[in-house]
């Protein structure tokens, strides 16, 4: 028989606060988080606000000094702090005898910031306009100087994991993927089916990113993918409702400690949720857009249904991917409604994004964070800014305000561009 | 219920010493040396200017025609594995979309893909044409970039860029809608994609995969980056094809290339059922992580030895069984060194060859040329020479493989490591036996 995988600890560092209890606090309350955005002037830019986590510090998060950590780009440390959260909750700070050869990370980590004064300085200035072209031997002089080999490794998307695993001194296997918006569900899938095929005991799993730069929000704006209401920004995101315009760069991580469960209860572990099932698919359509019939979407979801043993009729609450975008919400309930024919308009669907934004590569960590917190408290948060329906949008998306309601089963999804569909399944844990 | 086992069945290369598996093989028999003096961009600004470079390389020839309008949103990294995964294909004999459009005979449903990419470089001309364009009173203006510059950009740029479109424009040619992965590992990826491939199959929830890694390096930060880094030869601007010798005595560094390779890994029950030839089975994968500060590996290479280790148990097989090792070595001080005592440790004097002297280093990609190496060696029965390697480092305690031979190989064993970070990786590969 499988091995079954329970979630034992989690934390986030969000748009919304710092802290689980916070973060969740103003989900509840149908908070928005997004802004004028002030990491850089983007006042030219189509788009002019974004989610921003405000007041991080690093040595603050994790309690001490970290000179191993202090080159981190913005998303290591979102995740190092995201993990220490996670990894106390789990207790497993309290446990003396820890084989770390056992424990393994498993990140949907994005891409870290460019080093953009440099990078741009050095191109600008050795551009030739009468080749149209780059003077290399010059770049080549300029970035000698001026760039720095630290600010460089520190980006690419691996180094999360490993600023994580350094934190903990973690051994066993260290994974990262980027697989776009889909990443950090796709990163907890993949995570659990290494428990349960005995890779590892115990798996630190989820996402980071930050793509609030001025090359981030330029390749979004080049998409038309993101809002552009810079008249009102708390009002920006609003996933399904028919006026939405795009989605909202947001930015932050979610951690989850993924156990196995005769480890977890060997270990008396507090156990929040089981991991029950996984499923990933591939559109194989376009590299822009999503296959109409959400056929992608579908093949998700009924992987991950099937993988956990569970009905259409046992899900209480759908953590949607729900971007805002005209084409992601429509083709998302389509797929919601071939999945779970009637019973789809019975589920509460709701997307978080319409508070926080869209956290990119980590979006599934939270949104999977949020399905916990859900089975914890019996309560589902709501999808802000909803006001008029769009007659292709007709489920039932919590709106405005949350709602008490049994949840004892979540499903999650996650899309991201190139046509990856990830969905898991959380739900409450039975010995 | 026993566990599914996993064959390769097809090979797809792409390095400077051949694409596809036929002119790869010849490249390595003959003892090729892909690198040379840089021609994609002008180096002399450079402290190495050498790089095993694909040249004569026309995507085109590998996509179908309905596909190729494409191409023109592929940075070269994508360009270079839609190219592997084609000649993967075609190799396993798999009738794919991508190969006849009308009568596909592969159930998209259980085609899988799994891709380690790096960090892609953005075409430095197109963005800095956009950015000079936004130069004001001398210099850039962020306010003139916002309004204007960033409009010089075309529409799909972000996509040209993202790591998983490696991946994703193989399932579009392929139609494959099975789970598709994006491995980024840095140097890494590639062994740990192809390890989630097999777990992937293994669990039933593909039946074939197109898994690998492919990365190029060869543009100015790519170049930069790595010789930033200190990781790459600087003394043999003039002599190319002497630069890079891994566990040699005077060693000084690697040479940055690209390419990489797709290789089909499949469920032996498929494989068999079509009559596939069968280059050897994938029995045991091992993961594992560390480094002393992030640029530098552990000095006794613990992490390799741990991979190693779990990739020998996984597969039941013991240290005494292995006929080869295809080392990672890139050709660094360090890194080869802390490589050779964590194969000593394990495997002690087992054969060890790379191929990093005829091909050099191309990060995420690295790993998967090793695993076609591998299956050569298994497939053809020989071992290939680690070219370069004159005087072995008595630093390096392993028997390296300096002249080629034939030789019956039945268990081989191949590993990599990301140089900044610490994720490692290993496999093992048997011939196959019924």
């Amino acid at each position: 028989m499988k091995r079954r995988v329970v979630i034992t600890g989690i934390g986030w560092i969000t748009p919304l606060g710092l802290d689980i209890e916070s973060a969740w606090r103003r989900l509840l309350a149908g908070d928005s988080a997004i802004d004028s955005t002030t990491l850089f002037d983007a006042k030219t830019f189509p788009t002019t606000f974004s989610a921003q986590v405000r007041n991080f510090d690093l040595e603050k998060a994790l309690g001490g000094s970290c000179d191993l950590h202090k080159s981190a780009s913005r998303n290591s440390s979102f995740a190092m702090a995201a993990a220490a959260q996670a990894w106390r909750a789990a207790g497993l700070d309290k446990i003396k005898e820890l084989d770390r050869r056992t424990i393994g990370v498993y990140l949907g980590a994005g891409e870290g910031p460019l080093d953009f004064g440099s990078f741009v300085s050095v191109a600008v200035e050795a551009w030739d306009k009468q080749k149209n072209a780059l003077n290399d031997p010059k770049w080549a002089e300029l970035a000698y100087e001026r760039m720095d080999y630290i600010r460089e490794f520190e980006q690419d998307p691996n180094m999360p994991a490993a600023h994580v695993a350094k934190l903990f001194d973690l051994r066993g296997p260290n994974f990262n993927c980027l697989t776009a918006c889909a990443a950090s569900t796709q990163a907890i899938g993949e995570a659990s089916e290494q428990i349960r095929r005995g890779d590892a005991e115990v798996m630190v799993s989820g996402g980071t990113h930050s793509m609030i730069h001025p090359f981030g929000v330029t390749g979004f704006n080049r998409l038309t993918a993101l809002s552009t209401r810079n008249d009102d920004p708390k009002a920006s995101s609003r996933p399904f409702d028919r006026n939405r315009d795009g989605f909202v760069l947001g930015e932050g991580a979610g951690i989850v400690i993924l156990e196995s469960e005769e480890f977890a209860r060997a270990r008396g572990a507090n156990i929040l949720a089981e991991l029950a099932g996984y499923g990933s698919s591939a559109d194989a359509y376009r590299i822009t857009d999503i296959h109409e019939s959400g056929r992608g979407g579908i093949a998700a979801m009924r992987q991950a249904l099937s993988a956990a043993k569970v009905s259409i009729d046992d899900i209480d609450y759908i953590s949607a991917h729900g971007t805002g975008t005209k084409e992601n919400d429509k083709v998302e309930t389509l797929a919601i409604k071939s999945v779970f024919g009637d019973r789809a308009y019975k589920v509460p669907v709701s997307s978080i994004k319409s508070m926080m934004g869209h956290l990119i590569a980590a979006a599934g960590a939270v949104e999977a964070i949020t399905c916990i917190l859900a089975i914890r408290d019996q309560v589902v948060p709501p999808t802000i800014n909803y006001h008029d329906q769009d007659p292709e949008c007709d489920l039932d998306y919590v709106p405005n305000a949350a709602r008490k309601v049994k949840v004892k089963t979540c499903l999650s999804n996650s899309f991201g561009f190139g046509g990856q569909n990830d969905t898991v399944i959380i739900k409450t844990y039975h010995a | 219920m026993t566990a599914r086992r996993v064959v390769v069945t097809g090979l797809g290369p792409i390095s400077a010493i051949g694409i596809g598996k036929i002119a790869f093989l010849e490249g390595l028999r003959n003892g090729v040396v892909g690198i040379d003096r840089i021609s994609a961009f002008d180096p002399s600004g450079f402290r190495s200017q050498i790089a095993a470079e694909i040249k004569d390389f026309r995507c085109a020839d590998y996509v179908p025609k309905n596909y190729r309008k494409s191409i023109k949103v592929m940075a070269r990294d994508i360009e270079l594995a839609v190219a592997g995964a084609d000649q993967a294909v075609r190799d396993a004999g798999l009738v794919t979309k991508g190969i006849n459009p009308d009568a596909p005979q592969v159930d998209p449903s259980r085609l899988g893909v799994n891709i380690g990419a790096g960090l892609i470089c953005a075409d430095l001309n197109e963005l800095s044409y956009a950015l000079a364009a936004s130069v004001g009173d001398g210099k850039f203006s962020l306010a003139k970039w916002g309004k204007e510059g960033m409009n010089n950009l075309t529409p799909l740029w972000l996509l040209k860029y993202l790591p998983n479109m490696l991946a994703c424009h193989v399932t579009i040619v392929h139609d494959a809608q099975a789970p598709s992965n994006t491995i980024t590992c840095a140097d890494a990826s590639s062994q740990l994609a192809i390890g989630e491939a097999f777990r992937t199959i293994v669990r039933d929830c593909a039946d074939i995969c197109l898994c690998g890694g492919v990365e190029s390096k060869l543009n100015l930060m790519g170049l930069l980056r790595q010789d930033l880094l200190g990781r790459l030869c600087r003394t043999h601007n003039d002599t190319p094809k002497t630069a890079v010798k891994p566990f040699d005595a005077n060693r000084e560094g690697s040479a940055i290339a690209e390419g990489g390779a797709v290789i089909t890994l499949e469920d032996y029950e498929c494989a068999r059922k079509r009559n596939a030839k069968i280059y050897g089975e994938l029995i045991g994968v091992g993961a594992s992580f560390g480094t002393s500060d992030f640029i530098k590996p552990e000095e006794d290479g613990k992490a390799i030895s741990m991979s190693i280790e779990r990739a020998l148990a996984d597969a039941g097989v013991a240290a005494t069984d292995v006929d080869l090792v295809v080392g990672f070595a890139v050709g660094t001080k360090e890194h080869d060194q802390a490589e050779a005592i964590a194969i000593h440790k394990v495997l002690g004097d087992v054969p060890v060859t790379s191929v990093k002297g005829q091909i050099g280093f191309n990060g995420a990609g690295s790993g998967a040329i090793d695993v076609v190496v591998a299956l050569l060696a298994i497939s053809e029965g020989f071992i290939p020479a680690t070219i370069n390697c004159e005087n072995i480092d008595p630093a390096c305690p392993v028997n390296v493989v300096r002249k080629q031979r034939e030789a019956k190989v039945n268990v081989v064993v191949t590993l990599n490591y990301s140089l900044s970070g610490g994720q490692t990786g290993a496999l093992v590969f048997k011939r196959y036996q019924g």
